[in-house]
């Protein structure tokens, strides 16, 4: 058990309790348990043989894996890498219930790494909502087996039909930055819009942005599901896929995903030459964020809205991007920025989290929504799908959707520099 | 009997017990050594529902220990006989604010943090600033007497409570002092609560006393070339005339772990650095740091280097601030001690742990709150090497050792706990030990509130951080 849980990791715990007013699950259950320094302790206890794994599973499995307590930590734990070694022992252990089996085969092994079903599953979709039906689903209560996902159903954003991946490249334009573009599965199933925008500013702003076909998912829900091994095929693919060209830059707008490309290096062993190939695609990857802060963009139309800024954890607490969607932000002419109390918390979407653990979602939902009531905001900006689902889903549920609107930062600054 | 215990306790706090092993065991640790499993924990939130809990513990003649945010460092909240763990961690949604009278009433589970908050927020001070006090209990603070930074010109915990509510081992509610600074009303029963590590009564609200809050700071920082003198100018400065707000000191290992680091362009090759904020009107700050700077000079120390505005002073308590991310290594465990000396004898200090870092060959760094001579060696050890922790145990023996020799204390702010129990008869003497057992012994007869605290146990004459 010592070797298969990162045991190591944890004598870097000094239990000092720092980590435990960043834990939204803490804040939330109010159960040292569901704490950074409880979990660590678990991990620590069933290495060492004085706990049964069955004893470390709920407090793990209620993890969001928002990582707040990373950026915390005075003595740098690295708490990802003792989470993640604890989901794999756990899965490894235990039997998956059914209800997880059947979301989870459906969604990893079939359609994360299959890029035509995602598209399939974007023209469902599609044709979901522009046939009206999602509005009958919602209105007839159809969706009454489970009516706690009715809400969901709301909050799924409108879809554009994803089309093939086109090579952008064009010969004839020499540009200052050249661009390889990550569009991602859920993004570019459920958002592609957004990614469209994000392009269209950086063409704009004379960076050549290229899309490649042999991407593929990042591998983030496989890897915080456990399955290291299809994580890391899915790594290499991408790796092998970018590689092949002299890109400056590796691009996505999605906080999780990015979190994950980033990642990549942990997946290989130190010297390795695959662990070198990682730390080389790593080293490209960069938020949309980021890049637009490096660009001197025209943004000129105001956007005359009160906006509070709800982060992706995974952008902020594994990509460390802090100041570059704040310099966006305050730059948008006519766009009046409040300091949401607490906004770095976590939002309770973390991936599958508010489908396998909805009511715990929703808890945690409960605590970000109270902060957005206070700040009275008519916009909700985001950096990552997910939590722009969940966020719909909050206003929803406290019947704020026709007062407060959710948009991807970039979203906004595409209606700021008039990109449509 | 365990099923009666946990009905009785169900009865009153509903779905606040936990009884699980996996609940539990998360209550069952602090910042210090030592993991231990207590039997329940009880999330109490009412001064009544701690009375009920006392007097189920009695009817059972179960031990209880009172927990805040478990951030000890000497093993304080420790469920040490198993029993009760009663966590005042939920209990924090009382916080009122007397701007007139000065004065703030909080419940124990309230964060330190958030009553300097309050208390800024009307122009006023809460003085005490343990460095974990974003996520510190006042009733931690309460019963460890807390300390902190500022501790050099404002004092600790026990100097701004004037008034307590207490529930006693019988379960009784007693109040101690009152409203006001001035009560001399019977014994001064709150500063034998403070700091009693909740061994005699059970703390349920604290009045606080305000401060006005200084207007300004200003920061200086001091080089030394040998730590001789940097002991000196202790001394030097507080006899200036001046009385800076905070003085914190590095020794060269602490320096080069942070430069390492955080790359700040520190000079590698000072022997000491010394940090030195002074506070108040903002335009008598300068002429204040002016005069230490004269009488540093007296001394021959002319490296001082002030903060010309905000941002540098900020950079300036970055330095202080890396030490403890800095001197950790991946995989090693940080072991702080709080020895406190009379100021005259920090420069010995430093010479001994330097002395019994040699001859254990151990990763020692030393930095702490210099101008109230408390001190804080840090030992960076790998606790799965047995060897190493027991150097670890002989030299941190030793560092008490030589701070009771040279008129000092044991602990300034962490507290006795489990790990320092061994060596109280060493500072304070048989008689000195029996005098302060009768008061324990008197107040609980029973020895149900946090047993196993402060007192040495009989035949353990030793530090032990192995944890079995």
């Amino acid at each position: 058990m010592i070797d298969k849980l990162d045991y190591q990791a944890t004598f870097d715990c000094v239990q000092c309790g720092y980590c435990l007013p960043v834990c939204p699950t803490y804040i939330a259950f109010k159960n040292e348990k569901h704490s950074p320094r409880g979990r660590i302790n678990l991990v620590k206890l069933v290495a060492e043989e004085k706990l049964e794994i069955a004893d470390m599973e709920e407090g793990i499995d209620l993890c969001l894996g928002c990582r707040a307590c990373e950026t915390i930590c005075p003595t740098n734990v690295r708490y990802g890498d003792i989470l993640m070694s604890a989901v794999e022992v756990i899965k490894e252990n235990k039997d998956m219930t059914l209800k997880e089996k059947g979301i989870r085969t459906g969604a990893f092994k079939l359609a994360l790494k299959n890029k035509r079903v995602i598209r399939m599953m974007n023209k469902g979709l599609y044709f979901y909502q522009k046939s009206g039906l999602s509005k009958t689903v919602s209105k007839s209560g159809l969706l009454k087996p489970l009516p706690k996902y009715n809400d969901l159903n709301k909050a799924m954003p409108d879809v554009i039909l994803s089309e093939r991946i086109t090579n952008n490249i064009n010969p004839f334009r020499k540009k200052d930055i050249q661009v390889g573009f990550f569009q991602g599965c859920i993004m570019d199933a459920f958002f592609k819009r957004i990614n469209d925008l994000a392009v269209k500013i950086m063409e704009k702003h004379d960076v050549q942005v290229t899309n490649i076909k042999k991407q593929t998912c990042c591998g983030a829900l496989q890897h915080h599901a456990g399955e290291h091994d299809m994580t890391v095929v899915q790594a290499m693919k991408n790796i092998e896929a970018y590689e092949k060209y002299d890109f400056d830059y590796i691009v996505n707008t999605i906080g999780g995903c990015g979190a994950t490309l980033r990642e990549y290096p942990k997946l290989f062993e130190e010297g390795s030459v695959w662990h070198g190939r990682a730390v080389k695609f790593t080293e490209k990857v960069r938020d949309i964020s980021e890049i637009m802060s490096m660009l001197h963009l025209e943004m000129t139309e105001p956007v005359n809205m009160n906006a509070v800024y709800q982060p992706s954890c995974h952008l902020e607490h594994v990509q460390q991007v802090f100041k570059d969607p704040m310099n966006m932000i305050n730059n948008v002419p006519g766009l009046k920025y409040i300091d949401m109390q607490d906004k770095s918390l976590c939002c309770g979407s973390a991936g599958v989290y508010n489908i396998v653990h909805f009511d715990e979602s929703m808890q945690i939902l409960d605590l970000k929504m109270r902060n957005v009531k206070t700040a009275r905001p008519t916009l909700i900006i985001t950096s990552n799908p997910g939590c722009h689902i969940q966020m719909q889903l909050g206003l929803e549920r406290e019947g704020m959707s026709d007062e407060v609107l959710v948009k991807h930062l970039v979203e906004v600054v595409a209606e700021a520099c008039n990109i449509s | 009997m365990k099923e009666d215990i946990r009905n009785k306790l169900q009865n009153v706090l509903e779905d606040r017990v936990f009884h699980k092993t996996e609940d539990c065991i998360s209550y069952g640790y602090d910042g210090s050594f030592g993991q231990h499993i207590p039997d329940f924990v009880v999330q109490v939130q009412s001064t009544e529902e701690v009375q009920s809990v006392v007097r189920i513990a009695n009817e059972f003649n179960m031990p209880i220990t009172p927990r805040g945010a478990s951030t000890s460092l000497s093993g304080g909240p420790l469920p040490v006989e198993k029993g009760i763990i009663m966590d005042f961690s939920q209990w924090d949604h009382y916080l009122e604010i007397f701007p007139e009278d000065l004065l703030i009433k909080a419940s124990p589970g309230v964060i330190t943090g958030d009553i300097h908050k309050l208390a800024d927020e009307h122009n006023l001070m809460y003085a005490p600033d343990p460095s974990s006090s974003s996520i510190c209990t006042i009733g931690g603070n309460l019963a460890e007497n807390a300390g902190g930074p500022r501790g050099v010109k404002y004092g600790v915990t026990k100097d701004y409570v004037l008034g307590l509510e207490v529930v006693t081992a019988q379960g009784e509610v007693i109040q101690t002092g009152g409203n006001t600074v001035k009560n001399v009303t019977g014994y001064d029963l709150t500063k034998l609560i403070v700091g009693s590590e909740g061994t005699l009564g059970v703390i349920t609200e604290a009045t606080l006393r305000l401060i006005p809050k200084p207007l300004a700071t200003k920061t200086a920082m001091i080089l030394f070339d040998d730590l001789y003198t940097a002991g000196k100018s202790i001394s030097t400065i507080l006899t200036s005339g001046v009385r800076p707000s905070k003085m914190e000191i590095l020794d060269n290992n602490a320096l080069n772990r942070v430069e390492d680091y955080a790359k700040l362009d520190l000079p590698r090759e000072a022997s000491a650095i010394l940090l030195v904020e002074v506070d108040g009107d903002p335009t008598i700050l300068d002429k204040e740091l002016q005069t230490i700077k004269e009488a540093l000079l007296q001394i021959g120390v002319d490296k001082v280097d002030i903060a010309e505005n905000k941002e540098d002073e900020d950079k300036l308590w970055q330095v202080r601030k890396l030490v403890s991310p800095a001197i950790v290594e991946s995989g090693y465990t940080k072991i702080s001690e709080d020895v406190t000396l009379p100021l005259s004898k920090i420069p010995d200090m430093f010479k001994k742990i330097d002395e019994i870092k040699q001859k254990h060959d151990l990763n020692i760094v030393v930095f702490g709150h210099a101008g109230d001579g408390n001190l804080h060696p840090t030992l960076n050890t790998n606790m799965r090497d047995q060897n190493e922790v027991e150097r670890v145990e002989d030299a941190v023996e030793e560092i008490f050792s030589y701070a009771v020799q040279l008129g000092g204390t044991l602990s300034g702010e962490h507290g006795i706990g489990t790990m320092k129990r061994a060596f109280m008869t060493k500072e304070l003497g048989e008689s000195g030990v029996q005098f302060q057992k009768a008061i324990k012994t008197a107040l609980d007869p029973n020895n149900l509130l946090n047993p196993g605290k402060i007192f040495p146990i009989a035949g353990e004459e030793r530090l032990v951080l192995r944890n079995e």
